[in-house]
């Protein structure tokens, strides 16, 4: 048994995704290997070996925007040697690496997966579909290696103790105009506060709030709760928050013990990234929303009402 | 610039999506809507083709039904549609629709694609870019914001804390987010001119594809619902019930 992981490099460490495979990959047993692309070094990789990483393939592709080459060299690898499975996180860097490796390769990539399992060499991926409803086992019927995209916060990530890893600098192959995608600039969008995948307590604001101004108050509660704020798809793309706090399919995952979410109907895209939440209140003026469905209480009213008085009432404590 | 935006239709978001207990497809009827997420990705290719004096054309894998949401895009502005509709194509996974979606619009020529980040109905979220790899082009991906000056595309690229700028000479292909513009809404003389407009539709024999599925389900089974809890309405004393819910949670 052979398993690749895919990891991207974010802040200078390894993405959260891919120290949640590797700790998936080591219930497997045999080899497990990463693939990094970015800058690397010894406190990344160190990272990587605690998590169970044998060995680390390292692409630094400069201010090329990786994909087209990490592909490439990924398929160059594979051709040498076949893992069993490869595994990717939902990234946006991931996602694209793993469409294009599944076209290089003329293999089926699954997306979402939240179980991976291997039996007598065969490969299932387990999803959640319609909102998280229904759960549909697939099987690869394909050659190795099984391509597999797994959600945020399917496996835990725990440190197993492991030495450094053996490094190999993969050198970046010329894939032509494919790879001329070019980072000219890099943003952080600073948010405060505590991180919003890790926290106890997320406020989440959706369309209800009414306005980037009236979004205050989802910022306010949350500061009074010690908790993150999160925010649905809408809201970001209205440009009220960053994309960073974005909760949901395309966003991020959260299962905090506590989620507060506030003028949120509770569309499918949504509902994945938080229905795992301990405890769900929900606040909508709304009686039908789905919000309702799961939570555990739920309050119809106005959002600017219930919020402020809220917010009041724990100020007074 | 001749842009290829990709779009899809697929049942109506609003209605519960069922599964086929036999094929476990989803069920899929003869009226499906435009995607709306597409509309982004349409908007963002009437402006680049106004821009440039160029076209847009829609590729969309899908069963062509009453074809409502293909009509859409057309009244939105759009020059033409090409669908690639048959039967081996129902259930159709990723990299087959990808290969279906690259060779339609190879066939067709262009200089840029266009698509949606995912689906909402399928959001497998790897066909645009496994399109791109099957062009050979390079892919601006997950962009809230896109401009173009002479044959080159510069984007924000949305990443985990932040977002990038980059860039790309076409041919490329783009991914646009749904914040990236505001769609327009279909204008009377657009619907009207909507219905003269060409809509080639072909299989995946025209285009030399043999869909070819390397994933099967295995098993469909329920989740367990979370149970709903106590729903109270507001009349001016509903917080102290989250208050009791975040004591008994110890949050505080």
């Amino acid at each position: 048994m052979t398993t690749w992981v895919f990891a991207e490099e974010v802040d200078g460490a390894p993405s959260g995704s891919a120290l949640e495979a590797l700790s998936k990959a080591r219930e497997w047993g045999g080899e497990v290997a990463v693939f990094y692309v970015g800058t690397g070094g010894d406190a990344p990789f160190g990272q990587l070996g605690a998590h169970g990483a044998k060995k680390v393939y390292h692409l630094d592709a400069g201010d090329r925007l990786p994909s087209a080459a990490a592909a490439a060299a990924m398929a160059d690898l594979v051709a040498a040697g076949a893992p069993d499975v490869i595994m990717f996180g939902m990234g946006n860097t991931d996602r694209d690496v793993a469409g294009r490796l599944s076209a290089r390769l003329g293999l089926p990539v699954l997306s979402n997966a939240v179980a991976v399992d291997v039996a007598d060499g065969a490969v299932t991926v387990g999803n959640e579909i319609l909102g998280g409803t229904t759960k549909v086992r697939t099987a690869f019927a394909a050659s190795a290696p099984a391509l597999v995209i797994t959600r945020p916060k399917a496996f835990n990530a725990e440190p197993s103790g492991g030495d450094a890893p053996e490094v190999v600098a993969v050198a970046l192959p010329d894939v032509g105009h494919a790879g001329a995608a070019t980072v000219k600039e890099r943003h952080v969008e600073a948010s405060e506060g505590p991180d919003l995948e890790a926290a106890n307590v997320v406020v989440s604001g959706g369309r209800g709030v009414g306005s980037e101004e009236k979004f205050a108050i989802i910022e306010e509660l949350a500061g009074l709760l010690g908790g993150a704020v999160g925010a649905t798809r809408a809201v970001v793309d209205a440009g009220w928050v960053p994309y960073s706090l974005q909760v949901g399919q395309t966003g991020k995952t959260v299962k905090p013990g506590v989620y507060l979410a506030c003028g949120i109907s509770g569309a499918m895209q949504h509902i994945v990234g938080m229905k795992d939440s301990s405890i769900i209140i929900a606040v909508n003026k709304d009686s039908e929303a789905p919000i309702f469905g799961l939570s555990d209480l739920g309050v119809v009213g106005d959002v600017h009402k219930v919020v402020p008085a809220l917010i009041e009432a724990l100020k007074a404590r | 610039m001749r842009i290829a935006v990709c779009v899809k239709q697929i049942p109506d978001p609003a209605t519960p999506y069922e599964l086929d207990p036999d094929s476990h497809f989803v069920v899929r009827p003869n009226d499906q809507v435009l995607d709306d997420t597409d509309r982004y990705g349409v908007e963002i290719g009437l402006q680049l083709a106004e821009a440039t004096e160029g076209t847009v054309t829609l590729v969309s894998m899908s069963p062509s039904g009453s074809l409502q949401g293909i009509r859409q895009a057309l009244a939105m502005g759009a020059d033409k549609a090409v669908i690639v509709d048959d039967d081996l194509l129902r259930g159709a996974d990723a990299l087959t629709t990808a290969k279906i979606l690259a060779a339609a619009i190879d066939r067709e020529g262009y200089d840029l694609v266009i698509a949606g980040t995912e689906s909402t109905d399928g959001y497998s979220g790897v066909v645009p870019q496994q399109v791109a790899e099957l062009l050979d082009v390079p892919a601006l991906t997950f962009a809230r914001k896109v401009d173009q000056a002479d044959g080159t595309i510069t984007i924000e690229r949305q990443t985990a804390g932040g977002y990038d700028v980059v860039e790309a000479a076409v041919p490329a292909l783009l991914t646009v987010t749904s914040g990236v513009v505001e769609p327009r809404y279909p204008t009377f003389k657009g619907i009207m001119q909507a219905k003269q407009k060409p809509i080639d539709t072909v299989t995946s024999g025209d285009l030399g594809v043999s869909p070819d599925p390397q994933q099967s389900i295995v098993a469909v089974e329920p989740v367990p619902a979370r149970q709903a809890g106590e729903i109270v309405e507001d009349e001016g004393e509903a917080y102290l019930k989250i208050v009791a819910m975040l004591e008994q949670a110890k949050v505080i």
